[in-house]
């Protein structure tokens, strides 16, 4: 084929992809701007006429939007935290300290990756209720506090860490948890950053636990705010696209902020042994 | 010894938190499953009784299991080959020499991945509506009728998997790029010498190079694909006419609608063993033919 016209061909179609992938995404933003029923007007208008921030006030002012948001942060903010520190300790003991079993412990954790988490769901809302968790902040956030793929991360990262430092630190006399706080830590650095956007990224958008967990508005993510809008006020095209510029926004600036830890982190959690 | 404790102590919160709140609660489901756990028990537990596999019996006799457990394998068997096709092309087209401004359409064609999927599918909803959708007035444009995209039972399901596979397609093609990237350049070389046309160098240098990528991607994609809720719960809300309701919406419209926890249960424990049943279908098949 002729040179120049592979060219074309092949960075014409990832422009076309492109396009496709990325539209819809610039057509919520566009109809967010929009006044209240321009978009439903024949033909479709692709650009609002009278740019307006008048949904996205609604949205906070009466929709309770800023309320759902917190709520996102916060939840998202504390899974991702508490799962960080659940994930590198046990992640590390895996890599780094000998015990009896080890390997046929950690089998079984990637063996149990086959259950799907729905399985668990319904148990573990009879366990939150009698807890006295059901429709709180805690029960969303405990099940999330330790993850299997988090531990699997972090233990593949850590596996390439050199054990004659850990070892030189030992015969120093330094204790364990000094060893991983003051030298391990800080090599795990890296992995510590994809871990955490990982972990948030997920939880924020996580759907269907917090859907069944939290039963009352005042406790309701960005999500389940959306999902339950969309089925209040399915007629307001430019205020559910305000809404969904709201919910996404965010975990995209933030991908696009961290992109190669996080590509690296779904690499090194997809490459298995 | 001192550094096995050690090793149990940095162990012990992960562990704890799992099994609390993972696998006791499977083990528990299995049992749930054997009971008639309903809203009368969810009051008062002297209300349960032990009712053996009766659960799953019953379920085998609902027409409307089977059918959800139908449009699911719809959803697997034409979402996940879309699905890993768009991973796979874009992939090839990111790793051409000829392609200008990788990382740029990197990011923008993994960015649907990142989103979150209840508001992408709001958009959708709206994109394909009827009346005032994007999609039905380009269709004008060409000439062609408008379709009612989710409320016709036959469209809905269609464009339940374009936005599966619009909103997935990075994740895998990030996987494929990487292994794409992994095969040995000389490879290609050596083909070319030998005057191996671009079609032949695919089929076979970089098929069987991609391999073992391909087939975690397959098990992977499948067991994801199978977990079908969000969407239509957002998009259609199992409908029309019941033609977008899948086995994971079943059990949350068992359990969490009705209350009726152990047939709930039971659903979402057929669901794992289908999952199961088809993961190791899935390596099985891959591995014949390999050299042991």
């Amino acid at each position: 084929m002729n040179p120049r016209l592979a060219r074309w061909l092949v960075n014409g179609a990832l422009l076309g992809c492109a396009a496709v992938a990325v539209l819809p995404l610039l057509w919520m933003l566009s109809v967010s701007f929009m006044a209240p029923g321009e978009a439903s007007s024949l033909p479709p208008p692709l650009l609002p006429t009278h740019p307006t921030l008048g949904n996205y006030r609604e949205l906070f002012a009466h929709a309770g939007m800023g309320r759902y948001a917190l709520n996102s942060l916060l939840i998202s903010s504390a899974i991702a935290l508490l799962a960080l520190v659940c994930n590198l300790m046990a992640g590390y003991a895996f890599a780094k300290l000998r015990f009896v079993g080890r390997e046929r412990l950690f089998q079984a954790l990637i063996g149990a990756l086959v259950i799907p988490a729905q399985v668990a769901m319904l148990p573990l809302f009879l366990l939150l209720k009698y807890a006295g968790l059901v429709n709180s902040y805690a029960g969303v956030i405990v099940p999330g506090m330790a993850s299997i793929f988090g531990i699997y991360l972090v233990r593949q990262f850590a596996r390439s860490l050199p054990d004659e430092l850990l070892e030189a630190a030992r015969i120093d006399g330094a204790g364990e948890w000094r060893i991983f706080v003051q030298i391990v830590l800080p090599l795990l650095k890296p992995i510590m950053v994809t871990l955490t956007i990982f972990t948030f990224l997920a939880a924020w958008n996580d759907f269907m636990w917090p859907l069944i967990e939290l039963t009352g508005q005042e406790h309701y993510t960005l999500p389940l705010a959306l999902a339950s809008l969309a089925r209040e006020h399915s007629e307001d095209s430019e205020l559910m696209m305000a809404g969904s510029v709201v919910t996404v926004l965010p975990v995209l600036l933030l991908f696009l902020a961290l992109q190669r830890h996080y590509l690296q982190g779904l690499l090194l959690g997809s490459v298995k042994g | 010894m001192n550094r096995s404790r050690t090793a149990w102590l940095f162990l012990t919160p992960a562990l704890l938190v799992l099994g609390v709140f993972f696998v006791l609660p499977v083990i528990g489901a299995l049992g749930l499953s054997l009971t008639d756990y309903d809203l009368y028990a969810l009051a008062d537990i002297h209300n349960l009784r032990f009712v053996g596999l009766h659960n799953y019996w019953a379920l085998l006799q609902r027409p409307l299991f089977w059918s959800a457990l139908g449009h699911t394998f719809y959803f697997v068997a034409a979402g996940v080959p879309l699905s890993i096709g768009a991973s796979l092309g874009t992939a090839l087209l990111l790793n051409s020499p000829l392609a200008r401004m990788k990382p740029l359409f990197r990011t923008v064609l993994f960015a649907p991945v990142v989103t979150t999927a209840v508001a992408v599918a709001v958009i959708w909803r709206y994109l394909f509506n009827t009346k005032y959708g994007l999609v039905n007035s380009a269709l004008a444009g060409l000439g062609l009728h408008p379709v009612d995209w989710l409320g016709d039972p036959h469209w809905a399901m269609p464009t339940i998997i374009a936005f599966a596979v619009w909103k997935n397609f990075g994740y895998n093609m990030i996987i494929f790029l990487a292994g794409l990237q992994a095969i040995p350049a000389e490879l290609y070389e050596a083909a070319r010498i030998d005057g191996a046309s671009a079609p032949r160098q695919f089929w076979h240098i970089t098929l069987p190079m991609l391999k073992p990528t391909m087939v975690m991607v397959m098990v992977l994609t499948v067991a994801g694909y199978f977990q079908l809720f969000a969407e239509p719960y957002v998009m259609t809300e199992g409908g029309p006419l019941q033609s977008t309701m899948s086995v994971l919406y079943l059990m949350y419209e068992d359990g969490f609608k009705w209350w009726n926890l152990g047939v709930a249960s039971a659903v979402a424990f057929l669901l794992f063993g289908i999952i199961f049943v088809i993961t190791v279908l899935l390596l099985r098949l891959t591995r014949r033919g390999e050299p042991a």
